[in-house]
C-alpha cells in the first residue's frame, strides 16, 4: 500500500519526506543531519517565542585516557576528547596530540558518554513540589487539544532539572504534554540550563513534536465524563477525524489562523514529529496505518512495552521504540512489558530509547539503559555497551530531530559531555563533571557547581548534594 | 533443563503447603551473610533441613550434602523487602484486582492483610526471580489514618506464605494522614490520640463508650498496638513530624514505632537514633515532592546511619518500582559513597540493609542473614547482586528450590522469534 500525502500539493509531499528522514532512527549516522524547518531563515523570523539561549562561556577542553562511548556506537579505550568554542573539536584514541591552550583533564580510570538526552519528561510541567498548582501537564479538557504547547506550562524552577543534571548527566529533554488526551499538543525539547525564562532553556532550532496518546488513557479520561472517547474505537475515530479536519484546513485558501490546525498541519507538511504514547502492540500497528492513512510518520512509540512483539513492522516503519527498563503491571495495558523488551527491539534492527517519564528515574537512565542491557545478555542477545549508550543519546536524539546538532561525540556537535567516574553502566558510579555547550555546569567536585533553584533557597537542604 | 521444565510447571501449579527441603552446600562462591560485613570470597554456605549450618570460609561441608559449584557466582540470603503489595495487586490501576486500600470501607485499623495475599500474583513470583524470599506487606492507608495490620509473608511457591499475620499496625502522620484525617495534621492527631484512648478503654474495662468513633472491630485491633505486642508503623517525613511522633512514647509508654518514610530524617538524626527507633525509608529521594519532603537527598540513609540510627531500605513510590529492584537502590548508596560531599553507605551496610536489617525492624531476626540457625533461604547470583549486571541464577527457600519462571519468561520465549510462517505465536509455548 502506497503512502497517503496530504493534499498540500508537492512542497508538502516532500516535505514529508524529509520527515522521515529527520525522524529516522536507524539512518547512518553523520554529522551532516537533514536540516529541520524551524532552521530555515523564513521560519526562525516568524517563529514565536523563540530560544534565547546562549551558550555559556568555556574553556577549550582536553579529556585525556578515558573510556569513550562516542554516542554513535564506538568505543575508543585510553581515548582524547576535545572540545572547544562550544563544539566537538576531535575525538580519538590516545594518539590524537591535545592542542595547546587546551585545559586538559587526566580521565584515567574514567569514562565520557554525550551528554545524556531523555525523550520523554515532565519536568517544568510536573515540577516538584507536586501539589495540584503545578499540575500543568495535561490540557484534560478536551481529547484533542493539538493547540497547546508544554513550553507554555514549564516552570523553570522545577528542582527535577539540577537532579537530572547532576546525578543522570542529562543535557537535553523533552517536555512533553501528559497522555491525558489523543492529541496532547506540542512538546518542546530543552538544554538542560538553570534559566529565569524557558525561552532560555529552549534547545536552539530543535524541531517540535506533538504528543499523541493511545489506549486506556484517553478512553478513560473522556468515557468518564459520558463523552467520546469511551473505548478504544473510539480513540481512533476522534482522532481520524481530527487528521480529517486538518486536511480540510489545509486546502483553504487563507484560512484564519487556527493553532490546533497549525500544528496538525506541521505534522503532515513533516515539520512536527509525533511522540506518540502507546503501550499495547496490536495499538502501534494500527497507528502506524493511521500515519499512513494521512501521511505522516510516527518518531517514536512511548512506553510501548508490547514493542518487542511488533519489532519487525517497528524496524520496517523506522520508528523508535522509547522503553523503560522494568515498568510492568502497574496498568492494564503494561501487563505484558517484559524486561527484555529493548534487547529484542534492538535485535530486531529498530531503534531503542531509554525514556523516563519520570522525575527520579530520568536521574538514571544510565542504570535503566544497563539493566536492558543485561536482561537482553541473559536470554543470548549480545549488545555492545557502547550500542547501549546510544539508547540514551544518539537514539534519543533522532527520534527527536536534534541528531545533527547533539547526541554523539563527533566533530562539530554541541560539545555536550559526561565526564562519568566510573562505567556509567554499572550501579556504583555518577557523573563527575557535565558540560553543556562546551560549558562546565557540573563539577562534582565544586559546590558552587551545583545549580540549585530559586523555590530551594533558604530551605532546609539548600545547595545540599541531593 | 529437565529439572528447570518441572520448576516452570509447579510455578503456574503452587503446591498447597511447601516442598521438602533440600540439604544444600555451595562452595567457592563469594559469599555475603547479609550481616553488614564485606562479601567474602572462596567461601562456603551450608543448610540442611531448611536452616543454615553454616556460611564463611574454611566451613566443612558434611558427608552426603551435595557440593554446588560456587566459583564465579555469589551467594547471599535472600531479599526481604519492607512495605511491599505483594499478593494484593494483579494490576494496579484495575481496582477489582487491587486489594491495597479499602477507601469505602468502615473500617481502618482492623483492616487485615493477612487472609487476602495471593501467591499467585504474578508480583510474586517476579520478586523471587529477583531475590526477594521475605517480605512484609503493608495496606494503604485511605478510609482512615489507620491502614490496618500488615503481614510478613514468605515468597515460596505454595500456598502458605504467610508467616505472621498482624506483625504490625500502619498509621499516617504526615501530610497523606492529614488529608484523611479531614484536612489539618490537628486532625491527625485528635483521631490518633482518640482512637488509642477507645482501644485502652475496650481492652481495659472492655467496655465503649456511647461516643465512640472507632467500631469494635478497630477499637480491638489497636489494643496489641498500646501494648507493644504488634507494631506500629508510622509514616511520618517532615523533621517537625518525626520528633512529635518519637514523642508519642511518652503519652502511651507501650508503643513499640518503627518510623517510614523519613525523608528528612537526616535533620534529626541524633534524635532518632537517641530513641532507639528503626526507620524503613527510601533510598533515592532528593526532590522536594512535596512540603514535608523539601530536605530530601539521597544522602538522608547513610547520615542516618552514621548516627546510629538503624535503617531499612524500601522501595519508593513509582509506578515503575517493583522489590526486585531493590538491589539497584542498594548499590546506589554504594555508589553515593564515591560523590564528594555525599554520604553513601558501605557495600555490607547496603546490602544488610535489603535483608538481615528489615527482618529484624520486623522481629524475624533469623531471615534475611547467613549465619547458624537462620532460615535456609539462598539466592545464587551470577555477579555482585547490587550490580545493574547480575541476576539470580537459583533461589532456594527454607531449602527449597524454588522455580523463577513466570508470565514475563514465557512472554520471552514466545517472542524469542517473530517467525509465523507455519504458525502464529499462540501455538508456541
Amino acid at each position: 500500500m502506497g503512502r497517503h500525502f496530504p493534499k498540500g500539493g508537492p512542497a508538502a509531499a516532500l516535505a514529508s519526506l524529509a520527515s522521515l528522514a529527520l525522524v529516522s532512527c536507524s539512518a547512518a549516522t553523520g554529522a551532516s543531519g537533514p536540516a529541520v524547518a524551524s532552521s530555515d531563515a523564513e521560519t526562525e523570523a516568524s517563529e514565536p517565542y523563540a530560544s534565547t539561549y546562549e551558550r555559556y562561556p568555556g574553556v577549550p577542553t582536553a579529556i585525556v585516557g578515558a573510556t569513550v562511548y562516542d554516542g554513535a556506537g564506538s568505543q575508543i579505550d585510553n581515548g582524547v576528547v576535545l572540545f572547544a568554542d562550544g563544539a566537538v573539536v576531535a575525538v580519538g584514541d590516545a594518539s590524537l596530540a591535545v592542542p595547546t591552550g587546551y585545559t586538559q583533564i587526566d580521565g584515567t580510570g574514567l569514562f565520557v558518554t554525550p551528554g545524556i538526552i531523555d525523550i520523554h519528561s515532565h519536568l517544568g510541567d510536573y515540577p516538584t513540589p507536586s501539589v495540584p498548582a503545578h499540575s500543568d501537564g495535561n490540557e484534560a479538557t478536551s481529547p484533542t487539544t493539538p493547540e497547546v504547547w508544554a513550553e507554555h506550562s514549564v516552570w523553570p524552577q522545577d528542582p527535577g532539572f539540577s537532579r537530572a543534571l547532576a546525578n543522570g548527566g542529562i543535557t537535553s529533554l523533552q517536555i512533553l504534554p501528559g497522555s491525558a488526551n489523543l492529541m496532547g499538543g506540542r512538546s518542546v525539547t530543552l538544554k538542560n540550563v538553570p534559566s529565569r525564562t524557558v525561552q532560555g532553556m529552549k534547545f536552539p532550532g530543535a524541531p517540535y513534536s506533538m504528543k499523541m496518546a493511545c489506549g486506556e488513557n484517553p478512553k478513560r479520561v473522556y468515557g468518564g465524563r459520558g463523552r467520546m472517547p469511551s473505548t478504544r474505537m473510539g480513540n481512533f475515530a476522534v482522532n481520524r477525524e481530527t487528521w480529517m479536519e486538518a486536511q480540510a484546513w489545509m486546502e483553504r485558501d487563507n484560512p484564519a489562523r487556527d493553532l490546533a490546525m497549525e500544528t496538525l498541519a506541521g505534522v503532515l507538511e513533516g515539520d512536527i514529529g509525533i511522540q506518540n504514547h502507546c503501550y499495547r502492540a496490536d495499538e502501534m500497528a494500527l497507528v502506524l496505518d493511521m500515519a499512513d492513512e494521512f501521511g505522516y510518520q510516527v518518531s517514536a512509540f512511548h512506553h510501548a512495552v508490547e514493542a518487542y512483539k511488533i519489532a519487525d513492522l517497528l524496524a520496517e516503519h523506522d520508528v523508535c521504540a522509547a522503553v523503560w527498563a522494568d515498568w510492568y503491571g502497574f496498568k492494564m495495558e503494561a501487563y505484558d512489558a517484559i524486561p527484555e523488551n529493548a534487547a529484542l527491539i534492538h535485535n530486531a534492527g529498530a531503534c531503542v530509547v531509554i525514556h523516563s517519564d519520570d522525575e527520579n528515574g530520568i536521574q538514571r537512565l544510565n542504570q535503566e539503559a544497563a539493566k536492558a542491557q543485561a536482561d537482553g545478555m541473559r536470554m543470548g542477545i549480545a549488545i555492545s555497551d557502547a550500542d547501549v549508550i546510544g539508547w540514551i543519546t544518539l537514539n534519543a536524539a533522532r527520534a527527536m530531530g536534534i541528531a545533527d546538532q547533539t547526541g554523539s561525540l563527533e566533530a562539530g556537535k554541541m560539545a555536550d559531555v559526561v565526564l562519568w567516574n566510573g562505567d556509567p553502566l554499572s550501579v556504583y558510579s555518577r557523573p563527575q563533571m557535565v558540560w553543556i555547550d562546551g560549558a562546565l555546569m557540573y563539577d562534582m567536585n565544586n559546590p558552587m557547581l551545583r545549580p540549585v533553584s530559586d523555590f530551594e533557597l533558604g530551605q532546609p537542604g539548600e545547595g545540599d548534594v541531593k | 533443563m529437565k529439572r528447570l521444565l518441572t520448576l516452570a510447571a509447579s510455578a503456574i501449579a503452587l503446591t498447597a503447603a511447601p516442598l521438602a527441603a533440600q540439604d544444600i552446600a555451595i562452595a567457592g562462591a563469594t559469599v555475603a551473610t547479609g550481616d553488614g560485613g564485606e562479601p567474602i570470597e572462596n567461601a562456603t554456605v551450608v543448610v540442611q533441613n531448611g536452616r543454615v549450618v553454616a556460611a564463611g570460609q574454611g566451613v566443612a561441608v558434611p558427608a552426603g550434602v551435595p557440593v554446588i559449584d560456587g566459583s564465579g557466582a555469589w551467594v547471599t540470603p535472600g531479599i526481604f523487602a519492607s512495605l511491599t503489595d505483594i499478593g494484593l495487586v494483579d494490576v494496579g490501576a484495575v481496582s477489582a484486582s487491587n486489594d491495597v486500600s479499602a477507601g469505602d470501607s468502615e473500617f481502618s485499623a482492623a483492616l487485615d492483610v493477612a487472609p487476602v495475599i495471593n501467591p499467585a500474583a504474578q508480583d510474586f513470583s517476579y520478586s523471587r526471580a529477583g531475590g526477594v524470599t521475605r517480605a512484609s506487606v503493608a495496606p494503604g492507608a485511605s478510609s482512615g489514618i489507620f491502614a490496618g495490620q500488615g503481614a510478613i509473608i514468605d515468597l515460596g511457591a505454595d500456598y502458605d506464605a504467610v508467616r505472621e499475620a498482624r506483625a504490625f499496625q500502619y498509621v499516617e502522620l504526615g501530610e497523606r494522614g492529614a488529608g484523611i484525617a479531614g484536612g489539618s495534621r490537628t486532625a491527625t492527631h485528635v483521631m490518633l490520640r482518640n482512637a488509642l484512648f477507645e482501644a485502652q478503654r475496650l481492652a481495659d474495662t472492655g467496655a465503649r463508650d456511647e461516643d465512640a468513633m472507632l467500631t469494635r472491630f478497630d477499637a480491638m485491633a489497636l489494643a496489641p498496638v498500646l501494648s507493644g505486642q504488634t507494631q506500629l508503623y508510622v509514616e511520618v517525613n517532615r523533621a517537625s513530624d518525626i520528633l512529635t511522633a518519637l514523642r508519642l512514647p511518652d503519652e502511651f509508654p507501650g508503643l513499640d514505632m518503627v518510623l517510614v518514610g523519613a525523608t528528612e530524617g537526616w535533620m534529626v538524626a541524633e534524635q532518632i537514633a537517641a530513641s532507639g527507633t528503626p526507620v524503613i525509608a527510601a533510598a533515592l529521594r532528593d526532590l522536594p515532592a512535596s512540603f514535608e519532603e523539601l530536605a530530601a537527598t539521597q544522602s538522608n540513609i547513610g547520615r542516618m546511619v552514621d548516627a546510629g540510627v538503624t535503617v531499612a531500605i524500601m522501595q519508593y513510590d513509582s509506578s515503575g518500582e517493583h522489590p526486585r529492584n531493590l538491589p539497584q537502590a542498594a548499590g546506589n548508596l554504594v555508589g553515593l559513597s564515591r560523590v564528594t560531599g555525599a554520604t553513601g553507605l558501605t557495600w555490607g551496610e547496603a546490602f544488610a540493609a535489603i535483608s538481615s536489617i528489615p527482618a529484624r525492624i520486623a522481629g524475624h531476626a533469623n531471615e534475611g542473614i547467613l549465619r547458624s540457625g537462620a532460615h535456609g533461604d539462598l539466592v545464587l547470583w551470577d555477579g555482585d547482586p547490587l550490580e545493574l549486571s547480575s541476576a539470580p541464577i537459583r533461589v532456594w527457600i527454607d531449602g527449597v528450590e524454588q522455580p523463577l519462571d513466570n508470565h514475563q519468561t514465557r512472554l520471552r520465549e514466545r517472542y524469542r522469534t517473530l517467525d509465523e510462517s507455519q504458525l502464529p505465536a499462540a501455538y508456541r509455548r
